[in-house]
């Protein structure tokens, strides 16, 4: 049986593309397919998007030969600080702070614009001959019976031995195959873009968190930040509405003056926020990665982190089984790969949802158990090492890539 | 090559069918060995990767070894044998397994020449190997050294051989035979009996009486809150495996 690739993944989003390229050095073939063209996906201009990405990740990025190009656009994140505020109040007294000295493996992560990671990863598959990129090609239906295949909105239909479903939160691979999801929505929506602002940000990340759900003010390069801002649908919309003097004006109090005047930077952006956490990663041939298994709530600024994990995970177990003589789309070796990243994909959702239920709130006896705790884990350098491995992605057991090693 | 699948009828194939899918099931009555069956590959490939100067990354590492795999049963070891690029034999003196590991391999597109036979048959018939599998076989023959003599006249000059068994002690008799065959119903009561069980010194003797060097032994561990095997270069004390060589 000739097939068209070994693996066949649906979604050439930024995971589908990058386990692409993993996939590729241990000598997998691969077809990608993504319904949008190439134009769509990865644009010159700034349009407002970036990623924290964790060290780890950048490893991973290392690891396909993409982080030397990459980290010269990137602003590495030098002191993380968390405080709790109000609107046109101050941070409350007590507050986090995090700073990449008091671990060993420098900047706890960096900064990236979406254009430069998104081109990297586009330029990255065209050069490879291993990876098929088909862009402009929607999946509608599939068979994963006794292999993998896949069809094509104009009939066509690809084969191959595995299908990875790398399809975003709604994920059309997990409702084909019947995997149910797991989630709810927070009636929060997230309002996100970029700033250009009068005074540098010394590389320190924000995160404050205001009862209507939190804001991150994360630096890019030079005097730019990037902001994540949180709100209820209602005051979203409104927002969303005005015009940009409008939405500065609203956006300039909640953080108060320490960046020097502010303008907007690209375009902007609203998303709604929720948990969608899929039922199972894999059935027979067929395995999720990416917000196609889990869609988190981006708080933590970890969903992508959450992704490339997967990413690294389901390339070392695949590989390590072929390396073996198995059949690398069995079930069984599949479900090394679930049992791997489901517990820390279930912990951090819970995690990341906890933490927003209780910043989200404006109850004085929450507020005054906050500032106590975020007091108390600031107090304790043990336990704020561990948040800033965490954060670094550098906690649980990590995969091969991930470390910095080949696969 | 398919005598025996083109000579039976239809019934028979889906009988074998059937049973294949019984071998192959992960969650089915062959758990436990699926369960092994990584870190035994684990083992072997990196034995053989080594002994015959092999790298595992490249597409067909095993190419041009010829391997015998005794035991074979559903093809759990010759498949990914045959799959890493060896010409494989796989061996069972269970007739019935015969044709269902053959309908599997088919399925799995995979070219296996399984055949009902024993070692000693094999070794008598003058046929000669660069590797030996021999894995979970010596805890129930009647006669290991004489079984064990007819390995080392099936390999060729500097070939190796892989054997595991069980170790004798009351921890394996606890494991083996009231854990997975009582306990746990892993196994038919009665696989083992665990006055045959072998120590690794009375093996290493065994074997090199035989004529063969013994050159590594690890044991497989299980640990029961994971539920994965590894191996361990100190704890031989239930399942384990060696490795050994015939001189050049
Ligand atoms: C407000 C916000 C801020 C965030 N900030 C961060 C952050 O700071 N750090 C971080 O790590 N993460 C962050 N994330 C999360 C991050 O954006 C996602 O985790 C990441 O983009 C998921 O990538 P993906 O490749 O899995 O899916 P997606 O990016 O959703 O890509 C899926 C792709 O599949 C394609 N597709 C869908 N259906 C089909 C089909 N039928 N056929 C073919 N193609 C199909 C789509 O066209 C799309 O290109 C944030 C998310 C939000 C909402």
């Amino acid at each position: 049986m000739a097939h068209d690739a070994d693996i066949l993944i649906v979604g050439g989003g930024l995971n589908g593309p990058c386990l692409a390229l993993a996939l590729s050095q241990a000598g997998f073939s691969t077809v990608v397919l993504d319904a949008l063209s190439t134009e769509n996906r990865g644009a010159d201009a700034f349009d407002g998007r970036s990623y924290a990405l964790a060290l780890a990740s950048t490893r991973l990025l290392a690891a396909l030969d993409l982080w030397d190009d990459l980290v010269a656009q990137a602003q590495p994140i030098l002191e993380i600080t968390a405080s709790d505020g109000r609107a046109g109040e101050g941070p409350s007294p007590f507050f986090l702070h995090f700073d990449h000295a008091e671990i060993e493996e420098g900047p706890m992560g960096h900064m990236i614009e979406d254009r430069y990671l998104r081109q990297a990863l586009l330029a990255a598959m065209e050069a490879d001959p291993r990876i098929t990129h088909r862009p402009g090609a929607r999946a509608t239906a599939q068979d994963t019976a006794t292999g993998a295949s896949v069809t094509l909105e104009d009939g066509t239909t690809l084969s191959g031995r595995l299908l990875v479903g790398a399809d975003g939160r709604q994920s059309g691979t997990a409702a084909r195959a019947g995997i149910k999801r797991t989630g709810w929505e927070y009636g929060q929506t997230a309002l996100v873009c970029a700033i250009a602002h009068e005074k540098p940000h010394n590389g320190i990340a924000h995160q404050f968190f205001m009862p209507p759900g939190p804001l991150a003010i994360l630096p890019l390069p030079g005097n730019r930040s990037s902001i994540v801002w949180s709100e209820t649908h209602a005051a979203a919309a409104k927002l969303t509405a005005m015009d940009d003097a409008g939405y500065l004006d609203h956006l300039r109090p909640r953080f108060g003056d320490f960046l020097g005047e502010i303008r907007l930077e690209g375009r902007r952006f609203s998303y709604p926020l929720g948990l969608s956490l899929a039922n199972r990663f894999v059935a027979p041939h067929l395995a999720l990665v990416g917000d196609a298994a889990h869609g988190v709530h981006p708080i933590a600024g970890q969903g992508l982190n959450l992704g490339f994990r997967d990413v690294a995970a389901l390339a070392e177990v695949l590989t390590d089984a072929r390396r073996r003589g198995e059949d690398f789309a069995a079930l069984d070796v599949l479900e090394r790969y679930q049992s791997w990243r489901r517990f820390d994909t279930a912990a951090l959702a819970a995690a990341t949802d906890a933490f927003n239920r209780l910043f989200s709130n404006d109850n004085p006896v929450l507020r005054g158990a906050r500032d106590l705790g975020l007091g108390v884990v600031n107090a304790l350098p043990g336990i704020r090492r561990r948040f800033i491995r965490e954060a670094a992605g550098l906690a649980g057991d990590l995969p091969r890539l991930l470390q910095g090693r080949p696969l | 090559m398919n005598t025996a699948t083109q000579t039976v009828d239809a019934g028979e194939i889906a009988k074998f069918e059937a049973m294949a899918a019984e071998w192959w099931d992960p969650h089915g009555k062959f758990k436990p060995l699926h369960m092994l069956n990584p870190t035994r590959l684990d083992y072997i490939t990196a034995q053989i990767a080594a002994e015959f100067g092999r790298d595992l990354k490249d597409a067909s590492p095993f190419a041009g070894l010829r391997l015998l795999d005794i035991g074979c049963g559903g093809g759990l070891l010759s498949e990914p044998m045959a799959r890493l690029g060896a010409d494989v034999v796989g061996a069972d003196a269970a007739e019935r397994n015969i044709p269902v590991a053959r309908v599997h391999a088919e399925q799995s597109g995979l070219e296996i020449d399984y055949r009902f036979t024993t070692a000693e048959a094999l070794a008598e018939a003058g046929e000669q190997f660069d590797v030996v599998l021999n894995m979970e076989v010596v805890e129930h023959v009647a006669d290991p050294q004489g079984y064990l003599t007819a390995c080392q006249q099936l390999l060729k000059p500097g070939g190796l051989m892989i054997c595991s068994t069980i170790n004798r002690n009351p921890k394996s008799f606890a494991m083996a035979i009231v854990g997975a065959e009582y306990v746990m119903r892993w196994l038919p009561k009665g696989t083992h009996e665990w006055q045959k069980f072998i120590t690794p010194d009375e093996l290493f003797a065994l074997i090199a009486n035989a004529g063969l060097t013994p050159v590594d032994r690890k044991g497989f561990v299980f640990n029961p809150i994971t539920w994965t095997w590894s191996l361990s270069d100190r704890d031989l004390s239930v399942n384990y495996v060696t490795a050994s060589t015939k001189p050049a």
